[in-house]
């Protein structure tokens, strides 16, 4: 990771957190005069009217109050709400309102237990966890929208570096929006509590140019690799039980459960985030899922270690 | 009418002997009784209770979260702690602590002998304890299914379709719903109790304009837990039928609705905050005058902004629903009410500032937790700000953020306030002060604690961590934030345990208090300490908010300037 807080809300490079960025500036700038100047009124009271040691014993003057003082510390407020109502109903409107231009990218995320599913209906292929969108150009944006949908519980998307957070919720459609102006990899991961393995719900946004992100999308588009070498694992994974929840296209894989795994190999990790997509990592998941992740939905496949080798081997080879 | 001996000498003199009674004689005065001051007495000790046992949860869970890929507890029982920490804080510890408050303090600050239905208030609390034992019991009888079981791991929120039976299996979500719902009845009848008791039993001269300000803010809290409890009570009846009788409310499978279930669940629980936070304003407004020696400033300016706060509270719930996708018009007026709330709160600072403005501040245990109170208000006031803008939202909500933001309100206003209420009554219910010793060192060590806990759980906030994850990778910038919120806790617990000490060791050892060891000038103070049953002699009449200050002020008093 570049950064060193590579999820840090105050470093935008999206529109959206953009805006939210610019209004949360100014937000903060007037919640601190506010701070500062009534924090030193109540340490100049709490210093300035303190009973003395040489103290008379007397009671001070009595007083009850005053409606010149009342009404200035009313309507000072009120002004301030006001101007803080106009500032984030403009960036509320901007945001959620934003038209999409005719070439923005459409995807639609589906929320899991505990991964992600991104569909790319326009170009006809699914891949999961890592979702991959062109870079936008500032001068001729080329925005990313998502459509949220989930399939179980409550998800919340979040990638703070590009966008506030938007609910997945079942029974219910929502979207949003990105455009990215730099390339790289941007972090986040569920933000509503989803159940056992929300912690490892992790997300990734690979931001690519034009040109990598046509060839990644080109390549997503094939189907599963079949390589002779591997045909052994093949044939294992296509005879057990792990047909029936992933998806390898041109096999007769075609769960739906779990992550497509057509082109595992091009995704940097496994279990959503929850490990680097290596060879031992891969035949540590298909061993003891919960290993890795504790509570999540796959199973242990009860496979002898040769068998995972060999599977694990042909995963490998999905590119 | 109140008269110098009234304060000075007591009313009551217990005959002989009646300390020797068999403890089970005592213990079953206690169950059976009626009366208000026993039965707050009893709220305050239950809540007490469960707020170290949420401690406890939270501690466990801080433990979890110190350090990366920690492997304290299982992801599962993580998430059963932060479910119970949640319930327990909200349901079982600050709403029996708050009640216990008002059931103790209004009869006596408004001069009657009881609360207007005492069998009522005794069926209040008894259902509050029951619901609190029927969610613990939940770790004993929550598993329907092999490995099913436990407490609830649903969140305290509880959203759908999380609780409907296709994810939550076995009986946990429900010892959770029953929990709840028993505990609801409960508070809706001590608030009945409380507004009929405010409403009917002032004493001859106290009109509202006179009340005590507690009373009043403690009416409005009243108000609200009829109108926010109600309907989270339907939605536990509706949730039950979802899980037994094939609803399909919150069913999303069946075409159910996850979001009807917030709105629910926010109509009850931001309203909420305020039936908790009001309270402990109430404790402030009346012992930041005491220890300043000048009276509220703008008591009714006070007054209408408690109103305020009280109405408005209703119209604010769907900020914590600011990312599930409600129309542009939606989110704008709800950041609209949310940000007007300010007003009403601020201008409660305003007068507490303006009441030690050009007082004698006399800096004791109770003014300190006050003091500090009132500026950790201004902090939570100002991070509710930022919250109230709906696109910062987007960013802050569900995330550490707004974890420390509410706990700045929970912990730095409401138990504050509360530790305020029981250095300053203390000697009130039991005869006895509190070491001012042992408090200070109490309020130091809890101060430091609950800064280095929740000013630096901002942080990670604000670096992209959410709430409720069991554990985090490091390399995101969050570890060393983490492992100083934990440190904090170290503090508190200490904190925790010197005001045991003192609470149980003053109890037998303290200095005799007197009945009125404040020089204070509401009416619970011209009665002994501890007050007799049934409070007072005579019903005092009064002439002013202020019945001792005009008693002990002839040359001056109150009810010249009203």
């Amino acid at each position: 990771m570049a950064a060193p807080d590579p999820a840090n809300i105050f470093s935008p490079v999206s529109t959206p957190a953009n805006q939210i960025h610019h209004l949360s500036l100014f937000v903060m700038a007037i919640c601190a005069a506010i701070f500062v100047v009534v924090f030193s009124l109540l340490v100049y009271a709490i210093v300035k009217f303190r009973r003395r040691a040489d103290d008379d014993g007397r009671e001070p003057a009595q007083i009850y109050g005053s409606n010149q003082v009342e009404l200035a510390w009313t309507v000072i407020p009120v002004l301030i709400v006001v101007v803080l109502f106009l500032a984030a109903a403009r960036v509320i409107h901007a945001v959620e309102d934003a038209k999409m231009p005719p070439g923005a990218t459409e995807v639609v995320a589906v929320g899991h237990q505990f991964w992600w599913e991104f569909r790319y209906p326009g170009q006809g292929f699914v891949t999961a966890n890592e979702l991959h969108v062109p870079v936008s150009d500032r001068g001729h944006p080329t925005p990313t929208h998502i459509t949220l949908m989930s399939a179980d519980t409550d998800h919340s998307f979040w990638v703070p570096r590009l966008s506030g957070k938007t609910d997945l919720i079942p029974n219910r459609v929502n979207s949003m929006w990105i455009d990215p102006h730099e390339t790289g990899t941007f972090v986040g991961q569920c933000a509503q509590y989803c159940g056992t393995q929300h912690a490892k719900m992790l997300l990734r946004v690979v931001v690519d140019s034009r040109a990598d992100f046509e060839k990644w999308a080109a390549n997503e588009k094939n189907p599963g690799a079949q390589v002779d070498t591997a045909a052994n694992g093949r044939k294992i994974f296509e005879s057990t039980a792990c047909v029936n929840c992933h998806t390898i296209e041109g096999t007769n894989a075609r769960g739906k459960f779990g992550p497509d795994l057509t082109h595992i190999m091009s995704r940097a990790t496994v279990a959503a985030g929850a490990a680097e997509n290596t060879k031992e990592n891969l035949h540590l998941w298909i061993k003891d899922p919960d290993a890795i992740k504790p509570g999540c939905l796959m199973p242990a496949m009860q496979m002898s270690d040769q068998d995972i080798d060999a599977v694990t081997a042909y995963l490998m080879t999905l590119h | 009418m109140l008269d110098a001996d009234s304060i000075s000498k007591p009313m009551f003199v217990p005959p002989e002997g009646v300390q020797a009674r068999p403890w089970l004689d005592r213990v079953h005065e206690w169950i059976v009784t009626v009366d208000h001051k026993k039965l707050g007495l009893m709220y305050l000790c239950y809540g007490l209770l469960f707020l170290v046992i949420g401690g406890v949860e939270a501690t466990a869970m801080r433990i979890q979260l110190a350090l990366p890929n920690n492997h304290f507890v299982s992801p599962q029982t993580f998430n059963q702690l932060f479910t119970m920490h949640g319930t327990t804080m909200i349901f079982f510890s600050a709403m029996p602590i708050v009640f216990g408050i008002a059931v103790y303090l209004v009869p006596l600050m408004i001069g009657a002998r009881d609360m207007a239905f005492p069998r009522l208030n005794a069926w209040g609390f008894w259902m509050s304890a029951l619901g609190g034992i029927i969610l613990y019991f939940s770790w004993v009888g929550g598993s329907g299914l092999y490995g099913a079981g436990g407490a609830p791991d649903v969140g305290w929120f509880a959203y759908a379709p999380l609780t409907s039976p296709a994810f939550s299996v076995g009986h946990s979500t429900d010892y959770w719903i029953i929990g709840i719902f028993v505990s609801g009845f409960g508070s809706i009848a001590t608030a009945v109790n409380i507004i009929t008791t405010i409403l009917c039993l002032r004493c001859p001269g106290m009109t509202l304009n006179r009340m005590p300000l507690l009373v009043w803010l403690n009416a409005v809290m009243a108000f609200i837990v009829l109108l926010a409890v109600s309907p989270l009570t339907a939605a536990q009846v509706m949730l039950l039928i979802d899980r037994y009788l094939g609803g399909h409310f919150f069913d999303t499978q069946a075409g159910g609705s996850a979001v009807i279930w917030m709105h629910f669940f926010w109509v009850f629980g931001h309203p909420e905050v305020y039936v908790l936070v009001l309270p402990a304003f109430a404790v402030l407004s009346e012992v930041i005058p005491v220890f300043s020696r000048k009276p509220i400033f703008g008591y009714s300016i006070m007054v209408v902004a408690t109103l305020a706060i009280g109405f408005i509270s209703l119209s604010v719930w769907a900020h914590h629903m600011f990312t599930v996708g409600m129309t542009s018009y939606a989110n704008a007026f709800f950041v609209a009410s949310t940000a007007a709330i300010a007003v009403p709160t601020g201008i409660k600072i305003f007068n507490w500032l303006g009441t030690m403005w050009g007082g004698k501040i006399i800096f004791k245990v109770p003014m300190l937790f006050c003091v500090a109170a009132v500026c950790q208000m201004l902090i939570a006031g100002l991070t509710g700000i930022m919250l109230s803008a709906a696109p910062f939202d987007w960013q802050l909500g569900n995330s550490y953020f707004v974890v420390a933001h509410f706990h700045y309100v929970i912990l730095g206003v409401i138990v504050f306030g509360v530790f305020a209420a029981i250095y300053y009554w203390y000697p009130k219910a039991t005869g006895r002060m509190l070491s001012e010793r042992l408090g200070r060192w109490h309020f130091w060590l809890f101060l430091i604690g609950f800064h280095l806990t929740f000013d630096f759980m901002h942080v990670p906030g604000l670096l992209g961590m959410p709430r409720r994850i069991y554990t985090y990778d490091t390399g995101r910038g969050w570890d060393i934030w983490n492992l100083i919120v934990t440190v904090g806790v170290v503090f508190q617990a200490l904190a925790i345990l010197l005001w045991v000490v003192n609470v149980f060791g003053s109890y037998y050892k303290g200095e005799v208090a007197g009945n009125d060891p404040w020089n204070a000038w509401t009416l619970e103070w011209s009665t002994t300490s501890p007050p007799p049953d049934y409070n007072f002699a005579t019903i005092p009449v009064v002439r002013s908010a202020r019945p001792l200050w005009d008693l002990k002020h002839p040359e001056d008093p109150d009810w010249k300037y009203e």
